[in-house]
């Protein structure tokens, strides 16, 4: 399986998801922003990080940039991407997946680990994981309140696109787990054909048990099947 | 244009420092070198005031690679791998504009790492606040950490330790102390130090801007009510530069392109050109028109005094200039030859064809002034605190009333606005005596932590400096590291006033005294003198920041008690130090008498076997005993776990509040399991070490025998409300 991490210029998680892929033996390849094609690959992942300073919106400029052209292409043509904390930003700044990222409900970056509920275990991304499975997974930023309008949300709860939910250790999906503000709790969701995924939890932070636990570990092992 | 008296005020300097600058450069200088000599001559560049006592630190040891004298230490950690390490204030600028302030703290002190060739690996901070009750702390703490999170989440190192404190002594006067970790091969680490004539000066990063300007002179005064004024010499920071300028430093620095690098920091282009000519006993020349400016207009004076953020200044080797341009240009970063070395051993400045300022570097750096200020030794006054003639107060509502202050609450309000795990090597974060980052790749880390006791330094500075040392060396062992060595941040009131310099005079000697002993030599540092507004000068407050070595970081240890029925032993004795506590100042808002004795021996012994218990694998949890005493300890342990504790009553009790909040030094607590009780009992009574055993570990209550129980759950509650009802 090759996958594919692009880095822009403030990408901060890139070596992080590059260690968690080339552990679950992805052969990866880095690629630079100013880029103008992509390498075969069967997996694109957008990092975390603060793409551009965050500067005018965060996504916003990497949404523009000479890369996401060709990620754009490989997307539509059916190819898998995910997109992580600024890359979940950078993909609906895109297009690729519709609504946006406000700033959390308190107005503070946020970094803790938090529960998140699967939602859908039907999915190239997901079908390692049991439906309803609850995971802890480490959040950090600053937007990540997402917001999307009534047609499409609705469009994502009918038709199961939402990937995950906050919710707290027993399961329960209320307003006290949800840590910065999201509609309907949502972590990640995916694009209508399911072979796109944006999500503020770092799966790739959650990898080794010496500094948190494999929860993230099923997210890769699924895109491997 | 004339240098008047005034002129000569404006710029910090004395009459008679101008005096001293007219003999040595047999001149009137002109106004940019008057600003040059201000720049480099202020306390904050120059260390005039705090040098010769600085050099009674020890800085050598088997670990160290390089000592203070550079951007930052350097030691050893075996198989090439080397750790860099400093910290640094940025109090100043931080009263003024908070978020800024401390971030562009931030920004420095990781620039000071990775000019030395390291990508850094972990941000720690100590932060110091005025009384929660003053207007300005809140908008002030609000500021501060969201600066220090702002860039350190952005730039994605993790920010994994620190210290936040609220005192009425920094009203008007906060404290913004950041210290940066970083790694690099031993091999590979790059200094100052010039070599080499006719060699291109390179400036690359950010552009020059008007920002700054006198920043390191304002950081060298006291503040006063006109101190807002000062706005515009707050540096902006642009972390998402720094990221951009880290990485195409680093990439440069595969190779062997650079000659010397210095960052810069204070006193922007002027010092870090000066040091780096200087260290070479060289000269340079530098080209103002080719120096990449943000504004219109701006004259040398503005760009060599600019404190612009995220700049770095190169001496490289022949022909290598194309190759290093390609990389800062794939980084779409600046990047510009503006000067050349020489054999004239002179700062050289050329602006529109003209020479417009040139001196000689040795004056501005060898020949800065030194003084040996007026000191005087602290006068303690004895006054005993008799526990008994105060009013009676429960056990319980003393320790709840400790839990639940400013001072000891949980501090995740504000380490939740850190990014603790960008770079997955975050084995432990901030909440136990320590961190510790796993070194990438290896099974083997660091413990970091930084620690300060400002009440204790201002009763007995001497006692003070050297408890600090201890406390880091313990809160090291605590998580199994071997303490290795330390860098400090030396806040202080004005080194004008003799009982002050007495203060600093006298800290650095018990910082001296505690290093030497532990062999914990000091590798970098920072002082900041003039913290104090109107005359009112602050507590003195070093903050000591301390590295450790982890061989395994799967042995990492934690405070958070393990299982059920373990048995709780207390290494070191009791003898019930009230004075200077954290329980009478909660309870009683008394602040004076002594602060509890460090035995320096005894530190030593102790530590010791706790590491060694640790590497056996014998002890399943330890925990420094520091401010708050005993109780407060035990509690910690509890309320981070499943398990609370049954504590025996004492035996040969005085008085019970002096057993359970005294804060006796060189005291650790263990929980060890039943398996492994004999043999741990036999190490320490072959070693002749002084334990106790306190009690047991339960499920659920935290219990002092027929004193207090409280669940575990509500012991976690009290502890965890401060922050969000302030």
């Amino acid at each position: 399986m090759r996958s594919s991490v692009i880095v822009f210029p403030g990408s901060n998680c890139d070596r992080d998801i590059a260690v968690a892929l080339e552990k679950m033996q992805f052969k990866n390849q880095m690629v630079w922003h100013k880029d103008t094609s992509l390498p075969k690959t069967d997996l694109i992942v957008i990092p975390g990080g603060f793409s551009y300073g965050d500067y005018l919106r965060s996504g916003a400029i990497a949404g523009k940039s000479l890369i996401i052209d060709e990620v754009i292409k490989f997307a539509k043509k059916g190819c898998l991407v995910l997109g992580i904390c600024n890359g979940f930003q950078i993909l609906t700044e895109t297009g690729l997946l519709k609504g946006t990222l406000l700033r959390n409900k308190n107005l503070k970056f946020i970094n803790k680990d938090i529960n998140i509920k699967v939602l859908n275990d039907k999915t190239k991304f997901t079908s390692k994981y049991k439906l309803n499975e609850i995971l802890k997974i480490n959040i950090a930023h600053n937007e990540g309140n997402y917001f999307t309008d009534s047609n499409h949300l609705e469009e994502l709860e009918q038709n199961n696109l939402v990937a995950f939910k906050y919710c707290n250790e027993k399961g329960d999906i209320d307003e006290k787990s949800n840590p910065n503000g999201a509609i309907n709790n949502i972590a990640g969701i995916f694009n209508s054909k399911k072979n796109i995924l944006g999500m503020m939890p770092h799966p790739e932070r959650m990898v080794d048990k010496i500094v948190s636990n494999k929860d993230g570990l099923n997210l890769f092992s699924s895109l491997l099947n | 244009m004339k240098i008047t008296n005034q002129i000569i005020e404006k710029h910090g300097l004395k009459l008679e420092e101008y005096k001293v600058i007219q003999k040595l450069l047999k001149r009137d200088p002109n106004l940019l070198e008057l600003g040059i000599f201000s720049a480099m001559w202020n306390e904050h560049c120059s260390y005039k005031s705090s040098r010769i006592h600085l050099k009674k630190l020890p800085t050598k040891g088997k670990k160290v690679i390089q000592g203070p004298g550079e951007n930052a230490g350097v030691i050893d950690i075996g198989d090439n791998d080397a750790i860099v390490f400093k910290i640094e204030s940025h109090n100043h600028p931080s009263y003024i504009e908070p978020y800024q302030g401390a971030a562009t703290g931030v920004g420095g002190i990781l620039r000071d790492v990775f000019t030395m060739g390291a990508r850094p690996i972990a941000l720690l901070n100590s932060i110091h606040f005025g009384s929660t009750s003053h207007p300005k702390t809140k908008n002030l703490l609000n500021g501060v950490v969201s600066g220090i999170g702002g860039y350190g989440n952005c730039i994605g190192v993790p920010t994994v330790a620190g210290e936040t404190k609220f005192n009425e002594t920094y009203n008007e006067n906060i404290l913004v102390n950041a210290m940066a970790v970083g790694l690099a091969k031993k091999s590979k680490i790059f200094y100052s130090k010039a070599k080499g004539l006719n060699k291109s000066v390179v400036y690359v990063g950010s552009k020059t801007g008007r920002d700054g300007i006198h920043g390191a002179s304002m950081a060298s005064a006291e503040f006063d009510e006109n101190s807002e004024e000062k706005k515009p010499t707050v540096q902006v920071g642009d972390p998402f530069t720094e990221k951009l300028l880290l990485e195409a430093c680093l990439e440069l620095m595969k190779d062997d392109s650079i000659i010397a690098i210095q960052d810069m920091g204070a006193a922007g282009l002027t010092s870090s050109s000066v040091e780096m000519a200087s260290k070479g006993s060289l000269g340079i020349q530098l080209e103002l028109d080719e120096v990449p400016c943000r504004e219109d207009n701006m004259t040398p004076y503005e760009m060599m005094l600019s404190e612009s953020q995220e700049r770095m200044l190169i001496i490289l080797e022949d022909g290598k200039e194309e190759y290093a341009r390609e990389i800062f240009q794939k980084w779409d970063l600046d990047f510009v030859v503006i000067g050349k070395t020489n054999n004239s051993n002179n700062l050289t400045l050329k602006f529109k064809n003209k020479i417009v300022g040139q001196i000689p570097i040795e004056i501005l750096a060898a020949k800065a002034p030194v003084y040996d200020r007026k000191w005087i030794k602290k006068k303690i006054e004895r006054k005993e605190i008799k526990i008994k003639q105060l009013k009676k107060v429960k056990l319980e509502d003393a320790l709840i009333k400790i839990l639940s202050s400013a001072n000891h609450s949980n501090k995740s309000w504000v380490t939740n606005q850190y990014d603790q795990m960008v770079m997955c090597d975050t084995v432990q974060k901030s909440g136990s005596d320590a961190a510790v980052i796993r070194i990438h790749n290896k099974d083997k880390g660091i413990a970091v932590t930084v620690d300060s006791s400002a009440n204790y330094c201002k009763s007995f500075p001497l006692t003070g400096g050297k408890q600090i040392v201890c406390e880091n060396w313990r809160n090291l062992i605590s998580v199994g590291a071997n303490p290795l060595a330390i860098t400090n941040c030396l806040n202080f009131g004005s080194p004008e006033n003799k009982e002050i310099m007495g203060e600093f005079v006298e800290c650095i000697q018990g910082i001296k005294e505690a290093c030497e002993f532990l062999d914990f030599p000091v590798v970098s540092g920072n002082v900041s003198f003039y913290n104090g507004t109107n005359q009112k000068n602050i507590f003195p407050t070093p903050v000591i920041g301390g590295v450790g070595l982890v061989p395994d970081v799967s042995k990492t240890l934690n405070h958070n008690f393990k299982k059920e029925n373990s048995t709780i032993l207390l290494i070191g004795k009791t003898y019930g130090h009230i004075e200077q506590s954290c329980f009478l100042r909660e309870n009683f808002s008394i602040s004076e008498g002594y602060p509890p004795e460090v035995n320096l021996n005894n530190e030593k012994n102790n530590g010791e076997i706790v590491l060694r218990l640790i590497r056996k694998n014998l002890i399943s949890s330890a925990h420094d005993v520091s401010s708050g005493g005993l109780l407060v300890a035990l509690s910690e342990m509890s309320i981070g776990s499943k398990f609370g504790a049954k504590i025996f009553k004492p035996k040969n009790l005085t008085n019970k509040l002096e057993y359970f909040f005294g804060e006796d030094q060189g005291r650790y607590i263990i929980e060890v399991d039943k398996s492994n009780l004999k043999q741990v009992i036999e190490i320490l009574n072959n070693d002749k070490i002084y334990y106790e055993n306190i009690g047991k570990t339960q499920n659920k209550y935290f219990e002092v025998e027929g004193e207090l129980n409280i669940g575990i759950n509500d012991l976690f509650k009290i502890n965890n409300q401060w922050y969000n009802n302030y």
